[in-house]
């Protein structure tokens, strides 16, 4: 059986798994769907968290940054599960205590504005497009590679797929289909994880061997060290760029991850207070199974990579084209060069590709002597690393087709629970919360599905021009999340000072001038050449566009204590709601309105 | 709300009491949260550069393993000391 079948069977079955679940456990009303959490014990709940919660920037592409980058992207591995300690001591069992469906709900009641409610909206729909964005790029380099397409028609198909993924299975029996999505992906990730890891150490568990010794008695961390540095590129495992810009972006993951809108609803919805605290944990068990292993996945296909490029080692002679286009173990390089995604060149004409780094005067001065004229594996878009590591390592094609399923699995779960957040945010907080309350049952549902059209639509038309690797626009994302939804949420609980005005103001500042930042450095709505900044020269100093949020959060908490040190004291009814919400005692099921 | 008015009476002596305790052990959990991410995965590895793990250093193990072992502990103590605090102020829900 080649390939090509193989990765439809595995990405077809599994589609059929979800399918058949989600008719098995199918939920009939909305409420049923919101509720679809109470009654479900907390570790299945922190299971299918965990599916939601892991996207396309977990599973395809946080392996890759790392991969290339080394020590300092370590800021995704620990921004995006330290989110999870704040969203469990600071949020999560108050917003279950407080007992509404949706975080504007929380915002509105709380500050007792509309306006607040609406601004929370906007809030929220400007995170969670920017997120879709990434996905569907993650989306469309799985479709590219399984249907052996070109990335940009891979968007298209995908983009098809999810929408009819969201608007017809996503309502339904969404907890259990999660739970499979979860096995199926964590699966995926795992098993070529601890091939390679006994391919390379000998130990079986990825995690360990990361740390463990190559066969011939050398720490693998130092073999990938040497290989790398003597090629031209910077030391996996030493830090190179600004200290204060990595406490700052991995802060931003660290608050987003507390702030994005389709992983807190999970939490209003358990069964009691105390669930809330636990479900928060075993959320993070089931998260961390996949970011233990996810380093070892990065700095193992490198050296693998590397092996590769320089089969007789970096002194000897690099790989040959004819190698490269006959040999069984290099057939992935076509078939990825097919999705435009990868590309090499042999500019000097010797036959050969030498992989290195092209900027570094020790390596100019090897390649003059060498006669190379630059780097000749021209393009490696970091996104295929994971989904291509199986081949790389020369893995069985079960392995490949699993992988396969499993990106998809990580991309489709998150885009839909996305998707069904921000298509209730337009039709059940916008338009019947303030526009048109008259609304009936029928063009409510109508609403939320041509907003999650629109949605789509717009997700594809930025995510043409992405304005970086999946994980970096993802990164974006929760930058806009951190700096306007998390500080309101947290103020609102610990807080009895901050009034609506405050809120109002706070999330505003928060949010404009994180867009802005972000918009100045990645172009205007994310259209090439026209920003007038580059993340490798940005505005204020060291500090990326994907790193302000935590900047962004600053000014929001700043902005809503002078405001609201300015406005009119906070009510007693909404000082007697904040005593409330910080006692788990009385809480009910949560309910709507 | 489904509060019974009994319960949703203004905030007791006790209840205020509980919200101190509950901000004093937030606070212990989040200097540990701190120190352990920045801290010894970014700002303070040059000092930990001295233990060797695995072909580097001890900070480097922080910053892409030890940190999230770290997170996993300290929420589950956050839950369990949670949990235990409700009962003793007859906070909890049952």
């Amino acid at each position: 059986m080649d390939q090509f079948t193989l990765n439809l069977l595995f990405v077809g079955a599994s589609f059929a798994l979800y399918i058949g679940i989600a008719i098995w456990a199918r939920a009939g009303s909305t409420s049923e769907f919101y509720a679809a959490g109470r009654g479900v014990h907390p570790v299945t709940n922190g299971m299918a968290t965990a599916a939601d919660w892991m996207s396309a920037a977990s599973f395809i592409s946080m392996a890759g940054l790392i991969a290339f980058t080394g020590y300092d992207n370590s800021s995704f591995l620990m921004g995006w599960t330290g989110g999870y300690v704040l969203l469990a001591l600071l949020l999560a069992p108050y917003l279950r205590k407080f007992g509404k469906f949706t975080v504007s709900e929380f915002i509105g009641d709380r500050f007792y504005s509309k306006t607040a409610r609406m601004v929370a909206v906007i809030c929220l729909l400007v995170a969670s497009i920017t997120y879709v964005i990434g996905q569907m790029q993650g989306v469309g380099i799985a479709f590219g590679r399984f249907l052996e397409i070109d990335a940009f028609w891979g968007l298209l198909i995908g983009s098809c797929v999810v929408f009819a993924y969201a608007v017809f299975g996503g309502m339904k029996g969404v907890t259990y289909t999660q739970v499979a999505q979860y096995c199926v992906l964590i699966t995926a990730y795992t098993i070529p994880a601890v091939f390679i890891s006994l391919q390379l150490t000998g130990n079986p568990i990825p995690a360990l061997g990361l740390f463990g010794n190559t066969s011939d008695g050398e720490p693998l961390l130092a073999t990938l060290d040497l290989i790398v540095t003597d090629l031209g590129f910077n030391e996996y495992t030493a830090a190179h760029g600004s200290t204060i810009n990595m406490v700052l972006f991995t802060l931003s993951l660290m608050i987003g991850t507390a702030g994005l809108p389709h992983v807190i609803m999970r939490f209003f919805t358990v069964p009691k207070v105390s669930d809330a605290r636990w479900s928060a944990g075993w959320t993070l068990v089931f998260i961390a199974l996949l970011y233990l292993t996810a380093p070892a996945v990065g700095a193992m296909a490198r050296l693998n990579i590397s092996d590769m490029m320089w089969p007789n080692g970096t002194d000897g002679e690099a790989v040959s084209v004819e190698m490269i286009e006959n040999d069984p173990e290099y057939a992935w390089m076509g078939t990825w060069a097919a999705t435009g995604l990868l590309g090499w060149e042999d500019r000097n004409g010797d036959g050969r590709i030498q992989y290195y780094n092209d900027a570094n005067p020790d390596l100019q001065e090897r390649a003059a002597a060498a006669g190379w004229e630059g780097n000749e594996l021209t393009n490696f878009n970091r996104d295929i690393l994971v989904l291509a590591n199986p081949e790389i390592a020369n893995l069985p094609g079960w392995v490949i087709g699993l992988v396969a399923a499993g990106g998809l699995a990580a991309a489709l779960s998150t885009a839909a629970g996305l998707l069904l957040a921000i298509s209730s945010a337009v039709s059940h907080d916008l338009l019947k919360g303030q526009l048109t309350p008259n609304m009936s049952e029928r063009s409510e549902l109508l609403a939320a599905r041509i907003s999650m059209a629109a949605a789509i639509v717009v997700a594809v038309l930025l995510g043409l021009n992405p304005p970086g690797f999946a994980a970096q626009t993802v990164a974006l994302a929760f930058g806009l999340a951190a700096a306007s939804i998390f500080p309101a949420l947290m103020m609102g609980i610990f807080s009895k000072r901050i009034n609506n005005s405050g809120a109002v103001a706070g999330m505003l500042a928060g949010l404009v001038v994180t867009l802005v930042y972000i918009f100045l450095h990645k172009g205007w709505l994310f259209i090439p050449d026209t920003n007038s900044f580059t993340d490798a020269d940005p505005l204020l100093g060291p500090i990326k566009s994907t790193s302000f949020g935590a900047i962004g959060a600053a000014v929001n908490f700043a902005v809503a204590y002078v405001v609201s040190g300015m406005t009119k004291e906070t009510p007693q009814h909404i000082k007697d709601l904040v005593e409330s919400v910080r006692i788990p005692r009385g809480a009910g099921a949560a309910s709507d309105h | 709300m489904v509060d019974n008015p009994n319960e949703a009476s203004a905030a007791t002596g006790d209840d205020s009491v509980y919200w101190k305790t509950n901000i004093r052990i937030i606070t212990v959990c989040l200097v540990i949260w701190a120190v352990v991410s920045f801290g010894f995965g970014i700002v303070l590895r040059p000092l930990l550069s001295g233990i060797a793990v695995g072909g580097t250093d001890l900070g480097f193990w922080f910053a892409q393993q030890g940190s999230i072992l770290c997170f996993l502990a300290l929420i589950f103590f956050y839950a369990w000391r949670m949990n235990r605090l409700d009962k003793q102020y007859g906070v909890d829900e049952e």
